[in-house]
Parts: C-alpha cells; structure tokens; sequence
C-alpha cells in the first residue's frame, strides 16, 4: 500500500534525576519491517517508546520520522505525522463504548462523523471487537482491553505502530490471535516496532530485534542470532548460562 | 455481514428517536402552558434559565471534564455586559447578548489558557474558576461606574420589544423555552461530532487522548469557550427578565453551585440531564425557599442533602436512572 515512512533514532539519552535510564541509544524502523524491543525488566524500554511518542523529551538525541525531525513535536502532532502507539498499562476511555473509543482514533484523519465511524468499524472487524462496539469500554475483560487498545491505534491510519506488550496477559490462544493481526497490519503497509516479553511471540514475529539492558543497546540481529548471543543471554540470565551457552 | 454496508449511524445517537419524540411532544405541549396554567410561568422560565446556563456548564464540566466551581462568573459577565451596554450606550439586550457571549468566551478562554496549560484538573481548575469569578464579583463591588454593590436597576420602558422589555411574562417564556431547545439541540449535535468525541476523550484519559491524535488543550479552550457563551446566554436574560441585578446575586459563589448542581443531578454529560435537573430542583429551590423564609440560608441544608443522596444513590443522575428503566421496559418487551 503506503511507502511508509522510516523511524530513525540516532543516539538518544535520557536520564532521570541521575539515575541514567538511556544511554546512546540508536535504532531504525525501515518501512514494512516488524522490529522487536526486548530487554528484562527496567531496561527502558517504555521509556524509549514515551519519548519516540512525545510524552517526554529526550536529553540529547535526534528522533525522525520520513525525514522529519520529532524533537519538540507533541504527542497528538506525532500521531497526525502518522505514528501510533498503545500503552503497556491499557488506558480505555471507560465511560465511552468501544465504538467510540475506536472513533476517537478514526477522527485522526477524517472530521466527517460518517467516515470515521466507517473506520472504526472495520477496524473493529479487523480486531475481532465488533460484537462489542456498544458496550461501555469498562466493562471489556482484560484480553478485550488489549485489543481495544490496538484497535484505537489502528484507526488512526498510523504508518509506523509502536505496540507496548500488548500481549501481556494473554492465553496461548489469543497471542496467538494477535500475532497474526500484526502480521496482516504489517501486509497493509504498516511497520511495527514492538516490546514483548514473551519470546516465542518476538522470535516469531520480528525480522529484526534490539535488546536493551540498562539503557544500553547490547545487541542488534536477527532472531537467531539474538537468542545465541552470550551478552542477551547474560542480561536475562546471568553470567554463569552465558558461559554455558558459549560451551 | 460487512459493516461497511451498515447504515445505520451509533456514534452520537445517544439519544434514540423515541426519546427525540418524548422531548419534542413535550416542547409542543409547553407551548400551551401560559394559557393553562399561568401561575407556573415564573418557575418555568427559571427552569429553562437554568437549564441552559447548566447545560453551558455541562459542555465544560460534565463532556470536556473540567470541573467548574465558578460558573457564576459567565452569569454575571452575561448579565452585566448586556446591562450595562444597554445603560451607558443605548444598545438593545438584543446585540448585547452576543456581545456578552463573545466576551464571557474571551473571559473564559484566557482562564483556560492559566489553567489548561498547565492541565489543571479536579479540584485545582475548581479552586481558579472560584478564585476568578470572586475577582469579578469584588470587582463589581467596587466599582461604582457598574453599580457598585447597589448593583444596577433596568429602567422599565414599557412593552418595548426591541429593547427585550415585555411587560408581560409570556415572551420571556418563550424566548427562554426555545433558547433551551436550541442549547439541547446543540449539545446533541456535539456529541456526534469529532469536537464531542474529542472533549469526552480528553475527559476520560489524556494521554491516551493525545497518544489518537487529540489536541487536549485546544479542545478544552473550545469547550470552555461554548460553555461560557452559553451561560453567559442565561445571564443576559435572567437580567432582561428581572430588571436588576447586583454582584451577590450575580457573580456570588451561591450563583455557581446553582448552576452546577442542575446537571450534575440530571446526570453530568448527558444532553437531557441539565434539564431534568432543573426541571426536579428549580421548583423545589422556591418551594423551600419560601416555606424556609424565616431562616435564611436554611434551603441550602436541602441542596446539601439532595446531593449526597444524589452521589450515593445516583451517580449518574436522574438521566442514570431514567437510563435504567428504559433498558428495563426494553428488556421485557423482547
């Protein structure tokens, strides 16, 4: 479909009050890729994914997008510039029914009331969500949530999507429902950058994974290479596997 | 089962056109009242007044979730605007009501741009719009060249209706019923519209609101703006109506909580609720007041108690409950 836009970061640091939460940290999304972000816990990456999206500034660093510099842009200005991203901790709007919660997302590139709805409800097709349009967004279980989640950002027409654990909570089932969703969103155009915890879902997904460890880029390739390499094992494991695994 | 082809419309249908039908009926049959049964007619425009500086607080407050504590300050801007351009200039109520509009809008735009910019909510955006609207009402205190606490007296010229001076109380009826009308047709036009989606989006959760793409301090200026020209609305024709106003009764902090309990007993956000509150708490303020005559204040204990057992038992208002027993009747006939 779209050309797409590429996401380059080059060199971003942040830190918080001296705790130093990134450090030179690089990555590149080129259109139509599926990219992974992993890393153990407080590695920062959700701090990355907050300061690609706009909610905080980085200290130094350079963001773009399709050749457009993001530094200084506010979130909903990033959203139009065709970026969309979920949050680990889902945030419904709970009192608005699921319809509603996808149109807010479908008005990203439409004002006409009709097109959005229109929108929104293929995209609720699309995620599996339409027998629920009506209902209140509070009362969606948590698998539910997830996809609510996803469904908003799809609606806003993104060409890069940043995906934060949206498979977190899930049965084998359904991660297995989802993971098959960002592959068909990644056959319309759209490129992915995506953390999850669950190896099984990063290793099938992505064509190309980050791992971070305490703010530091410790390793970059492909799945296979990833998952040998004596320094990710060592981050997620320790030192003594990381010799093990190199014997 | 493509949805595409649906066409039937949800988004901003809260209302159904059964529930359109029951309001319209009822507009027609309110037609008929002055003839019927004239004795209500003052309490009835003091419904509709209310109802339509509540649904002004209802934009910001009850879709936009910003809190107002001060929405006494749009009331006098409108009240005092138009009065006093009637007096010092000449100019008919008439232009002086879009004036009073734009400029409480003004007003509350540059309140909102103090406290939206650095996204005042709850109780702290309350707490500003308290503190400004008594900076006007200190204002209008003490300022003799708008009347000063004796507060301004609208001379009287007859039946002049250019002036929106009628001798009699039918045409205040009228112009307030069908001012209602149209701040309920506006309010459910918005909800359909992006502008709508948007402020309740903002209401509900900011970030993820800015994450799609919504401007949160833009759309809260907007919904400030429409809901202080919309009880700036009232203003003007509460003082057309009354002939006299003064900065207690106008600006004072009593003006704010009458406003905004309306819609928040209706049911906050809903395009019905600040006319169903005013419609239950309107007569019942002036049935108390005057039972309660002897001590002053002492109505206020019933506003009080009202509203604890409106939060406890109805937190969505009378419109939550009115909402249920829709559902119910709906429920038994399939």
């Amino acid at each position: 479909m779209t050309a797409g836009k590429e996401l380059i970061v080059d060199r971003i640091s942040k830190s918080f009050r001296g705790l130093q939460a990134l450090s030179d940290v690089s990555l590149r999304v080129a259109p139509g890729e599926i990219v992974g972000l992993i890393g153990p816990n407080g590695a920062g990456k959700t701090t990355l994914f907050n300061i690609v999206s706009g909610f905080i500034p980085p200290d130094t660093g350079e963001i773009e997008l399709g050749g457009q510099s993001l530094l200084g842009k506010k979130p909903h200005q990033i959203c139009k510039m065709g970026m969309a991203r979920t949050f680990q901790i889902v945030k419904p709007f709970g009192n608005l029914t699921v319809l509603e919660n996808v149109a807010v997302g479908g008005f990203n590139r439409t004002i006409h009331p009709a097109g959005a709805e229109q929108a929104s409800w293929s995209t609720l097709e699309f995620v599996g969500l339409s027998p629920k349009a009506l209902t209140p967004a509070r009362t969606l279980t948590t698998p539910d949530r997830k996809r609510l989640e996803l469904a908003r950002a799809l609606a806003t027409g993104p060409e890069l999507l940043l995906l934060d654990e949206v498979m977190a909570g899930l049965n084998p089932t359904e991660k297995d429902e989802v993971i098959g969703l960002v592959k068909k969103i990644r056959e319309r155009g759209t490129s992915v950058l995506i953390i999850e915890h669950a190896m099984r879902v990063i290793m099938g997904l992505c064509e190309r994974i980050y791992v971070l460890d305490y703010g530091r880029l410790i390793a970059e390739g492909d799945p296979a290479a990833i998952s040998h390499d004596p320094k990710v094992i060592e981050a997620y494991l320790g030192k003594e596997y990381a010799a093990a695994a190199c014997q | 089962m493509s949805a595409g082809a649906d066409k039937k419309r949800y988004l901003g249908r809260s209302l159904g056109p059964r529930a359109w039908m029951c309001v319209l009926s009822g507009v027609v049959v309110l037609h008929f009242l002055p003839w019927f049964w004239p004795s209500v007619i003052h309490t009835m425009i003091m419904i509709f007044l209310f109802a339509i500086m509540g649904q002004g607080w209802n934009v910001l407050s009850g879709y936009a979730g910003q809190f107002s504590f001060g929405h006494s300050l749009f009331f006098g801007m409108g009240a005092y605007t138009s009065s006093l351009l009637y007096i010092k200039g000449g100019l008919t109520p008439w232009l002086g009501l879009p004036v009073a509009m734009a400029l409480s809008a003004l007003v509350g735009v540059f309140v909102g741009f103090l406290s939206f910019r650095y996204e005042l909510k709850g109780p702290f955006f309350a707490l500003i719009m308290l503190a400004f609207a008594e900076i006007f009402h200190i204002i209008a205190m003490g300022w003799e060249w708008v009347g000063g606490a004796r507060g301004i007296l609208i001379p009287l010229q007859g039946d002049v209706w250019t002036l929106m001076q009628f001798t009699s109380k039918r045409p205040f009826y009228f112009l307030s019923l069908w001012l209602t009308v149209g701040s309920l047709y506006l309010v459910w036009k918005m909800e359909g519209t992006r502008m709508g989606l948007y402020f309740q989006a903002a209401r509900e959760d900011q970030d993820a609101a800015e994450a799609l793409g919504v401007n949160s301090f833009r759309y809260r200026q907007i919904a400030m703006a429409i809901s202080a020209a919309m009880t700036a609305a009232g203003g003007t024709v509460y003082a057309q109506y009354l002939l006299y106003i003064d900065p207690d009764t106008t600006f004072g902090v009593l003006n704010s909580v009458e406003i905004m309990l309306r819609p928040i007993i209706g049911g906050p956000g809903t395009v019905l609720g600040p006319l169903l509150g005013s419609l239950v708490l309107t007569p019942l303020s002036e049935v108390t007041r005057i039972a309660l005559q002897a001590y002053s204040g002492a109505y206020l204990m019933f506003y009080g108690a009202i509203l604890v057992a409106v939060i406890i038992f109805l937190p969505d208002g009378l419109m939550g409950l009115v909402q249920g027993a829709a559902n119910r009747l709906r429920g038994r006939k399939s």
